[in-house]
């Protein structure tokens, strides 16, 4: 065996952004334009504000935004964007309503045009919007037999308790109350274009496709309710939750801690203590109870921004033999992290996946368009991506080290456990107070 | 109504060469990002692994990222990540692919790691406790601990298949995962894992004539070894339908499958593309004929999809496969009434043929689909790589958009005639919850 050694990275080259432009119509509407050519298609993000929307005719009117115009059908809908190689879908999170597409390039004015015509002259026709209820019914409770829902559901309970951002998914019975004329006037109090934001990204020329929007959407008007979330809370710690789900083979296995705003100074450093902590596969969580001890699969953390709070999130599925050690784990390595520097070449290995990760990110034009919508929901522009950049390249050891012991501390976790409670309550009671609470 | 649009194509260049130790290479430049895409495909999958070794090939996979002859465990990992890059590795019916995705400056160090582990991955009895716990899990969290786990491309081919190869569970029972030995690894690793049943293509932001000389550099004295014999796996299609079902304990409602075997998507890839095709006219969005009927007229289903391929390779699959539906149902469903229907649906299609402009728009929207999965580095890396291995043909990732505009109406007309009901496998998940 003779003895071969890794070969150099040749240094990256700084990162340059696409062309774009961007332009605020009077209507309120800002429309950002980017271009990358290397497929002959357009992708398309529209965020619309939708903080405190009521939950359940939010969820619904998200299922059927495309259900029917005055003049076209949902199937009409589907099918005039399909010709032109183009699909629309709507989706809805704590504090937007996001409509999500593509098409071919050649087929932009017609997408921008349906879009259009959906969001001005919606039917909510009761026929379809009948059966977008009972389909969205039995979604959730599909999804209220998945583990990992549960989990979340319960976690989002636990962290945020009567803020708006604890419920993130309606019951059933409350989508089954929904009416047609709910929808109709929801979408006339909130789907508005003030505060909304269209990002365009693809084989396009910029101002070309800004004009496009300009004259499709220029009949789009309207003002937009308050849809401002209060702050979220801060987490108050204190017994972990278990939420029995009885004969699982699995416990689901969530922390929440505390995080900042992607314009936090100290957002940088704390990103970097997360990836050295668990947030990728080389970190010392996933090492430690996936690779030496072979507890989980997929374990993973992750900083979530929403509009009015962030928060880090630690989620592992274990099997229910190993939920208390699995625990054990993780509260050790939380507690490592958070009271002694990263090593020097870890925090640089996990500096490096930050940077190559940005870069991965927008190589594509659907990464572009996911990033630089998500950016502005947050009042941010793609120009964030070098500023970051320079952030992560710049944090120190020292930064790195405070940001864990602020933020990481395993004292200020807020913890779930779903799983089969009769087989390992004992083992969770034996590392911290536990009180039983439901999903 | 519908306008015609043009269809239009990749020219991603595809320059092919094949090392001594018969390890095939395709390298496809392209400067738009500085990025680049690095795949190797082993042709080996579950349709190959030993009896009493059900779930071999994918726990191999994991036995692949733990070291290798200058590595040692956890340094895979840390070297791809610690370059800025994304790994991972999947295991299909026909072949196990390993890919990276990296900033551009990494390349040579993504050839060095999957050139140092074509060459010997270290096999040891602690590492392989170790993934076979993690695979446990896996099977866990994507089987046993949640509804639909596996439904359907682990309960139907035994409906569906006869023979070990095609009908076996490809995660593999616990049992089985349990008993293998490194000895097992070892034989695995001898018989499969030769360079001339590989290939590697790199995507992505390069010069052509550096990174050939970095590919001959690294790899070219990964040591030759025999290159298995491709079995044949053949087997008879269905002369009577097969119905089966099972209880789900975790599902709270009714779902079904049925598959349909199709031509051979190598050998007879012009009479396998219209069932393609026809998966999409079928099942694409709501204006598609199953979609507009099952969902939206009768609201017999909550949703509804199909393709070909058990894991929706479709053009990364060798004979026998099939075209797939499955459908979830609302409480009390009658899967025996979604069946009908469809049937009712092909027969319609069969018999009267496509709406104007309908095969126009979905041969577009498939279109999108197939360019935009190109954008990325590895969605040409990938299929350029498995497309060589099995066919020798990279460049049909730019033809497959044009090929798939050119299905007729007449083709699409026939495929649904052949789609029958006595040639049809079917399963059913009978919900467990709530009872």
């Amino acid at each position: 065996m003779s003895v071969k050694t890794l070969p150099d990275l040749v240094p990256d080259s700084k990162i340059k952004l696409p062309k774009q432009a961007e332009r605020t119509l009077s209507s309120g509407l800002t429309v950002i334009a980017i271009r990358r050519p290397a497929v002959p298609l357009v992708e398309l993000r529209l965020r619309v504000p939708f903080g405190r929307a009521p939950l359940a005719r939010a969820t619904l009117l998200s299922q059927a935004l495309f259900t029917g115009t005055a003049t076209m059908s949902s199937i009409d809908i589907a099918a005039e964007l399909q010709a032109v190689g183009g699909g629309l879908s709507a989706g809805l999170d704590p504090d937007r309503l996001l409509v999500t597409g593509n098409s071919l390039a050649a087929g932009l004015d017609r997408m921008l045009e349906i879009l259009a015509a959906v969001l001005t002259d919606p039917a909510y026709p009761a026929d379809e919007v009948g059966t977008e209820r009972d389909r969205l019914v039995d979604h959730i409770q599909v999804a209220q037999s998945q583990p990992a829902h549960l989990a979340r559901t319960a976690l989002l309970k636990r962290m945020y308790g009567k803020h708006p951002y604890a419920v993130q998914t309606p019951e059933p019975e409350q989508v089954r109350g929904v009416r047609p004329g709910q929808l109709r006037t929801l979408h006339a109090e909130r789907v508005r274009p003030e505060g909304s934001v269209l990002v365009l990204v693809g084989d396009i020329n910029v101002e070309k496709a800004i004009d496009a929007a300009e004259k499709a959407l220029g009949g789009w008007i309207g003002s937009g309710r308050d849809g401002n979330v209060p702050p979220t809370p801060a987490l108050e710690p204190g017994p972990l939750l278990l939420v029995d789900r009885p004969a699982s083979v699995q416990s689901s296995l969530r922390m929440a801690l505390p995080a900042v705003p992607r314009t936090d100074p100290d957002h940088a450093a704390l990103q970097l203590a997360n990836m050295v902590f668990g947030g990728y596969f080389s970190s010392r969580w996933v090492e430690n109870i996936r690779e030496d001890k072979g507890y989980t699969y997929g374990p993973h953390t992750a900083i979530e921004h929403f509009v009015a709070g962030s928060s880090l999130v630690v989620a592992a599925e274990v099997a229910t033999e190993v939920t208390g050690p699995a625990l054990l784990e993780t509260l050790y390595e939380l507690g490592r992290i958070a009271s002694l520097p990263p090593g020097a070449d870890e925090l640089e290995q996990a500096r490096r996946y930050a940077l190559g990760t940005l870069r991965l990110g927008m190589s594509t034009q659907a990464g572009l368009a996911g990033l630089a919508s998500i950016y502005a929901s947050f009042g941010l522009r793609l120009d964030y991506l070098t500023e970051h950049s320079a952030a992560l390249a710049a944090a120190t050891r020292e930064q790195v080290a405070e940001a864990a012991a602020r933020y990481l501390a395993p004292s200020r976790a807020v913890s779930v456990v779903l799983g089969d409670a009769e087989k390992v309550e004992g083992q969770l009671s034996a590392l911290t107070s536990v009180e039983r609470g439901t999903a | 109504m519908a306008r015609k649009v043009k269809i239009p194509a990749t020219k991603y260049p595809v320059e092919r060469f094949t090392l001594d130790n018969g390890l095939r290479v395709v390298l496809t430049p392209d400067r738009s990002a500085p990025v680049v895409g690095v795949a190797v495909v082993y042709d080996v999958g579950i349709r190959s692994e030993p009896e009493g070794r059900t779930g071999f090939a994918h726990l191999f996979e994991h036995l692949m990222f733990q070291g290798s002859e200058n590595l040692e465990k956890l340094a895979h990992f840390r070297h791809v990540q610690g370059a800025g890059g994304s790994f991972n590795g999947s295991t299909h019916l026909d072949y196990t692919d390993y890919f990276e995705v990296l900033p551009a400056g990494a390349l040579e160090r993504a050839l060095f790691l999957e050139a140092d582990r074509m060459r010997g991955p270290r096999l040891t009895e602690e590492n392989l406790r170790n993934q076979v716990d993690v695979v446990k899990e896996e099977i866990r969290v994507n089987v046993l601990n949640r509804p639909y786990g596996g439904f359907p491309w682990l309960k139907l081919p035994p409906v569906m298949f006869e023979t070990f190869p095609n009908a076996h569970d490809g995660y593999g029972s616990f049992t089985d995962l349990e008993s293998a030995t490194v000895e097992d690894a070892q034989e695995f690793f001898g018989k499969y894992y030769a360079s001339g049943n590989a290939t590697l293509a790199v995507a992505g932001d390069f010069d052509v004539a550096a990174a050939t000389k970095l590919v001959e550099a690294h790899f070219g004295d990964v040591p030759a070894r025999p290159k298995p014999e491709l079995p044949d796996f053949a087997e008879p299609g269905l002369s009577a339908e097969r119905r089966e079902s099972y209880v789900d304990r975790l599902a709270p409602l009714p779902a079904v499958a049925a598959g349909y075997r199709v031509p051979d998507p190598i050998a007879d890839f012009s009479a396998y593309l219209p069932y393609v095709v026809l998966a999409e006219v079928l099942t694409d969005g709501d204006a598609s004929r199953l979609v507009e009927r099952l969902v939206q007229r009768d609201r017999i289903v909550t949703s509804v999809g199909g393709y070909i391929g058990f894991m929706g390779d479709e053009y990364q699959v060798r004979n026998p496969t099939a075209l797939l539906l499955q459908a979830h149902m609302p409480p009390g469903g009658d899967a025996d009434k979604v069946l009908r229907v469809v049937d009712e649906e092909l027969d319609r299609l069969a018999t009267g043929g496509l709406a104007p402009g309908e095969l126009a728009r979905t041969q577009a929207r498939m279109a999108t689909h197939l360019l935009r999965d190109t954008d990325a580095v590895l969605g040409r890396a990938l299929p350029m790589a498995v497309l060589e291995l099995q066919r020798g043909r990279p460049e049909l990732l730019n033809e497959l958009p044009r090929l798939v505009g050119e299905v007729t109406e007449a083709q699409i007309v026939a495929a649904a005639a052949s789609l029958r009901p006595e040639s049809r496998a079917t399963v059913e998940v009978v919900p467990g919850a709530n009872q």
